[in-house]
């Protein structure tokens, strides 16, 4: 855990204070809506379909127990008793008052949380491996970076008005959970061969209707200067990235208009100049020690990989089942991360309730040192279980339902709120991810099927990364009716694709039966068992889906 | 529209001459600066101050040679959405080391004071007389930086190292 200082306390408090002067200006019509409008979306508020929405930063998904509460606290007081985690290890509430919006802000600021930049044309939270810390094999913690990041990109005031939004992710690890090739800058940590701790800086990642793969701008980038090269990407986007077209506006199509190595030049130029001039931005190996010594571990103890409690529960089928489904390898010899599930079977994915996030809470603290990890697959972690303590926790978390045994599988699907929600969908997202878990409900079923990642957008904005999804499902509207394209092949991963589209659009209630014919098409062709459907689609292409799809259509 | 220069309300000695409008011998003047790079040189020489008005769409690299003789250079912000003028400033500031006056003009709104001002602006062209007003409290809203600017205030980082210095010199 990070634990904030007092500066970084009363920079919160003096923005939640600047955001109640601004709500108050605008309720007294003081600001018009159109000013007010990119203020509050730097406040993470955003005006929906039935009601304002705010989303809330969980900087590189990590989590306290205290914090998670405070959540909870904020969804029972000011929201309708639950929040929605999203794509990049944030939590949105749905159903928020804006005359109360600065006392939320306030209650959060208590616990070192905020909602600066979850919006608007800024950099946004800075989003990490939900694992990072405890992965097996990692380089380091890439959360020390992750907040040396957070802290230079929040309330830059050279930056806080981009073309349009922002998004960096790092990963630290070789298989990357991050889905750091679909950001606008994506970090991988890696060391050099004299042992130096640099970055990969991949650039011009993003999906929405011009979907891009990152390319890599430079591949070792020291850490002492990362804050300086980032400020030469974002100086360069800032000026020349369009601002005519908010469709274009994106860094991704000033990269693609270039090209990756003009682009990579002018930064490089840019870079060159700064650190002639400027070496302020310049992180010295003591600054960096200051902020990891901010980050506290657990003190673990030494225990066994197989102690007396899991070779009990092992005959228990259930149990046994949740734990080969849910619970990961740890770094640290007998202990595990556990995932849990928020893609319970008929429920909206990614939604908690002010009471299980209270349990949860309580559980962290009992199980996982107060800890809690967010993920981009809209899933909870607990990152530090002993594993003697996997059985009781399992009883605990089933009690509350935050053990389906479905993570990776093909009920733990990828949705944007969607058309229920959102003003800009086209169409609904939920009730579709609702009817695909009861489809797959049946566990042996999914488990023959292996991993299989479904992601779900309600528009061409992609807030459900529906391009990465191994299937990809993207509402729109035809004569005023939801229609559905799919697309198959995509993946987040260090792999990262864009999945190819199957065939012509299909109406909202086919969707379901078109999924289960294409993995009904994926059990008949893939090689070996352990062939993953991805892994299939690579090999065959898309032509043998779309005949089984739309042979009988 | 007011003009907010040392954190007050002062009276602006410049005057907006038109592109049509004919240039007087002296006086202090502001102009465009498609008129300005039409006769930079003998422009930048003439007896009464000149300050040029600079797009946001232009690179500042152009109006490098002829800095150190001109007395205000106005930053547009068509809409305080549009940030590229808060690059252009930070270039002239703190790479071309312009000293004269940087002057914000545009949608120039309460809410982006503070921006503007770490960027290297020390002048504002204040769309509403009610934020000029507010222009000395707005600006002290925040007492913590987490990034370096050329305005000199000291960020996060190195307060941190600061306070970590005096901790291990006084035990």
């Amino acid at each position: 855990m990070y634990a904030y200082d007092e500066l970084d306390r009363t920079l919160i408090n003096e923005r939640v204070e600047e955001f109640r002067d601004q709500v108050k200006r605008r309720l007294a019509g003081e600001l018009t809506e159109d000013e007010f409008k990119m203020l509050r979306l730097q406040n993470g508020v955003y005006l929906q379909l039935h009601a304002y929405m705010f989303r809330v930063a969980i900087p590189y998904g990590t989590l306290s127990s205290k914090q998670l509460r405070q959540l909870a606290h904020v969804a029972r007081r000011y929201d309708r008793g639950y929040g929605h985690f999203t794509t990049r290890q944030n939590i949105q509430f749905n159903w928020i008052k804006l005359a109360e919006l600065p006392d939320a802000l306030a209650d959060l600021a208590e616990v070192g949380i905020h909602a600066m930049q979850t919006s608007g044309n800024n950099t946004r939270n800075v989003t990490s491996d939900q694992w990072a810390g405890v992965a097996p094999g990692e380089i380091e913690d890439p959360r020390i970076w992750s907040e040396l990041l957070r802290q230079y990109t929040t309330l830059h005031p050279e930056f806080s008005f981009l073309p349009r939004k922002f998004k960096f992710a790092i990963t630290a690890s070789a298989h990357d959970r991050a889905a750091i090739k679909i950001h606008d800058i994506g970090l991988r940590l890696h060391k050099n061969a004299e042992g130096e701790t640099g970055f990969e800086v991949l650039v011009g990642g993003g999906l929405g209707r011009t979907p891009f793969i990152a390319k890599t701008i430079k591949s070792f980038v020291h850490g002492r200067d990362l804050l300086s090269y980032v400020e030469a990407i974002l100086r360069v986007y800032n000026q020349y990235g369009r601002r005519d077209n908010i469709y274009k506006a994106r860094i991704k199509i000033l990269v693609h208009e270039l090209g990756i190595e003009k682009f990579a030049r002018e930064v490089e130029d840019e870079w060159q100049e700064m650190r002639d001039s400027d070496t302020a931005l310049t992180l010295d190996d003591a600054m960096i020690e200051d902020i990891r010594s901010r980050f506290s571990y657990p003190a673990y103890e030494k225990l066994p990989h197989m102690p007396e409690e899991l070779k009990t529960a092992a005959h228990d089928p259930l149990f046994e089942r949740w734990r080969k489904n849910s619970v990961f390898m740890h770094k640290i010899q007998g202990y595990a991360i556990v995932t849990l599930s928020l893609k319970p079977v008929g429920g909206p994915p990614g939604d908690a309730t002010a009471d299980q996030m209270d349990t949860l809470a309580d559980l962290a603290d009992k199980y996982s040192f107060g800890e809690i990890r967010v993920g981009h697959e809209q899933n909870l972690a607990l990152p530090h279980v002993a594993r003697r303590d996997l059985p009781a926790l399992w009883k605990a978390l089933d009690k509350i339902g935050l053990a389906t045994p479905n993570v990776n599988l093909v009920s733990d699907i990828i949705a944007c709120p969607g058309l229920d929600y959102c003003s800009l969908a086209n169409a609904r997202s939920i009730p579709i991810a609702q009817e695909l878990t009861r489809r797959f409900a049946n566990h042996d079923t999914a488990n023959l099927i292996g991993r299989l990642h479904i992601n779900i957008s309600g528009c061409i904005n992609a807030c459900g990364h529906h391009h990465v999804g191994h299937i990809g499902i993207l509402g729109v509207e035809k004569n005023g009716e939801e229609f559905y394209q799919i697309t198959i092949g995509g993946r987040a991963d260090e792999n990262a694709e864009l999945g190819a589209l199957i065939g012509p659009a299909v109406p909202y209630g086919e969707v379901a039966d078109v999924v289960e014919d294409i993995v009904e098409a994926y059990l008949a062709l893939r090689a070996r068992p352990d062939e993953l459907f991805v892994d299939s689609v690579k090999r065959l292409g898309v032509e043998p889906f779309r005949e089984r799809v739309y042979a009988t259509r | 529209m007011p003009l907010v220069k040392g954190e007050k309300i002062t009276d602006d000695t410049f005057v907006h001459v038109a592109d049509d409008a004919e240039i007087p011998a002296d006086g202090a003047i502001l102009i465009s600066s498609a008129r300005f790079l039409e006769n930079a040189e003998a422009l930048s020489q003439r007896a009464g101050r000149t300050g040029v008005i600079w797009p946001n769409s232009r690179d500042v690299d152009d109006l490098v040679p002829w800095l150190d003789r001109l007395a205000v250079v106005a930053l547009v912000f068509p809409t305080f959405r549009d940030g590229r003028a808060y690059s252009q400033a930070r270039l002239l500031r703190e790479r071309f080391n312009y000293r004269g006056e940087l002057r914000a003009t545009g949608q120039v709104l309460r809410d982006q004071f503070l921006f503007m001002l770490r960027a290297g602006f020390d002048a504002f062209e204040v769309k509403k007389p009610a934020d000029a007003e507010a222009f000395a409290n707005t600006v002290k809203r925040y007492s913590v930086f987490y990034q370096p600017t050329g305005d000199g205030r000291m960020t996060t980082l190195h307060r941190r190292m600061m306070l970590r210095h005096s901790e291990s010199a006084n035990p």
